[in-house]
């Protein structure tokens, strides 16, 4: 079986209000590639993002699995915290990236800290 | 007009000092012992249960609403919170699972239609709740992005949050794990099946609804 990872460059979806990010994304999900993000999505894009794969679920699409990877994420550092804070408000959140793959092709992302495990069906 | 007498009636409740109303939200992902511990919650100071649950992934696929419930601490102080249980939040939903599990193909269909439409549902009260109760397996990985969303979204809110550790009763049980995973928040390990540090529980609602 073979995968299709398509990058996405935060760039490309910089431009795009939450709702045209999140239709675009699943697009790419629904055509059964995996979605390689640069950066995340908000707190509630990521909440849309859920709520729209609920409503595209069908005989053939079953949903996806998500992960994020978030370098320093939880960091108590001020420093490091202001930091993140600064460059999402400057440039969005391009720290760290995420996987959107199609439940049909990707059955579990398992996800530490420091590593991330993507098993196919 | 509805939402000028909205308010107009919130103004005067905050004028004359009236209570906040709490709607208490159980969230977490499906088989995670929401609807276990929304009838612990109602059977100690209701004497009933609130909904069925089920081994069965999303048992619960409707949002359920018992009002004014009144828990006591043993200051002898009274928290009042309407209790909302909310079907488990997924990324995926597979009919087929349903059929693994011995369901013929239509309530296969129909439950995960139902499922669907439950998620929906769950996401959008989030901006009806104004505490919530995070209820995770804690035989489960909590590094889950369902789990992580969910914080995220209340954290994004300015919602109090508790997290519960339950099924501590099972050997696999580890609080610590989850504890690592959400280090802002207060972690509680409890079996809801079976009563484990329940008191402890409510000694800590009382905390986060302060």
């Amino acid at each position: 079986m073979s995968l299709t990872l398509q990058f996405v460059p935060y760039s490309q979806i910089a431009p795009m209000s939450g709702s045209e990010r999140v239709d675009y994304l699943l697009g790419i999900a629904k055509k059964e590639k995996i979605v390689l993000l640069e950066g995340r999505l908000s707190p509630d894009q990521e909440a849309a993002l859920i709520e729209k794969t609920m409503q595209s679920i069908n005989k053939r699409f079953k949903g996806i699995e998500l992960s994020v990877v978030y370098p320093d994420a939880d960091s108590k550092e001020l420093f490091t915290k202001i930091k993140h804070h600064v460059v999402n408000f400057l440039l969005g959140n391009r720290s760290g990236f995420t996987i959107i793959g199609p439940a049909s092709v990707v059955k579990e992302i398992k996800q530490d800290p420091d590593k991330i495990q993507l098993l196919t069906q | 007009m509805m939402k000028l007498f909205q308010r107009v009636s919130g103004f005067f409740s905050s004028l004359f000092g009236a209570k906040k109303q709490i709607k208490l939200g159980l969230y977490g992902p499906p088989n995670g012992g929401k609807t276990t511990l929304a009838n612990r919650i109602c059977e100690d100071w209701l004497g009933e249960e609130m909904g069925s649950a089920s081994a069965l992934a999303h048992e619960t696929r409707e949002i359920t609403v018992k009002e004014s419930i009144v828990i006591k601490n043993s200051d002898g102080r009274e928290l009042t919170f309407n209790l909302v249980d909310t079907p488990g939040i997924a990324t995926k939903i597979d009919y087929e699972e349903f059929i693994k599990a011995g369901m013929s193909d239509s309530e296969a269909k129909k439950r995960a239609k139902e499922a669907t439409k439950g998620v929906i549902d769950a996401i959008r009260w989030l901006d009806d709740v104004n505490t919530v109760i995070v209820v995770l397996d804690a035989t489960k990985d909590p590094y889950s992005q369902v789990n992580i969303t969910i914080v995220g979204n209340l954290e994004a809110r300015d919602i109090p949050v508790l997290i519960v550790a339950n099924k501590i009763d099972l050997k696999k049980a580890d609080i610590k794990r989850i504890e690592a995973a959400f280090p802002q928040y207060d972690v509680i390990g409890i079996s809801a099946k079976h009563g484990k540090n329940i008191e402890d529980f409510y000694n800590k609602l009382f905390e986060v609804t302060k």
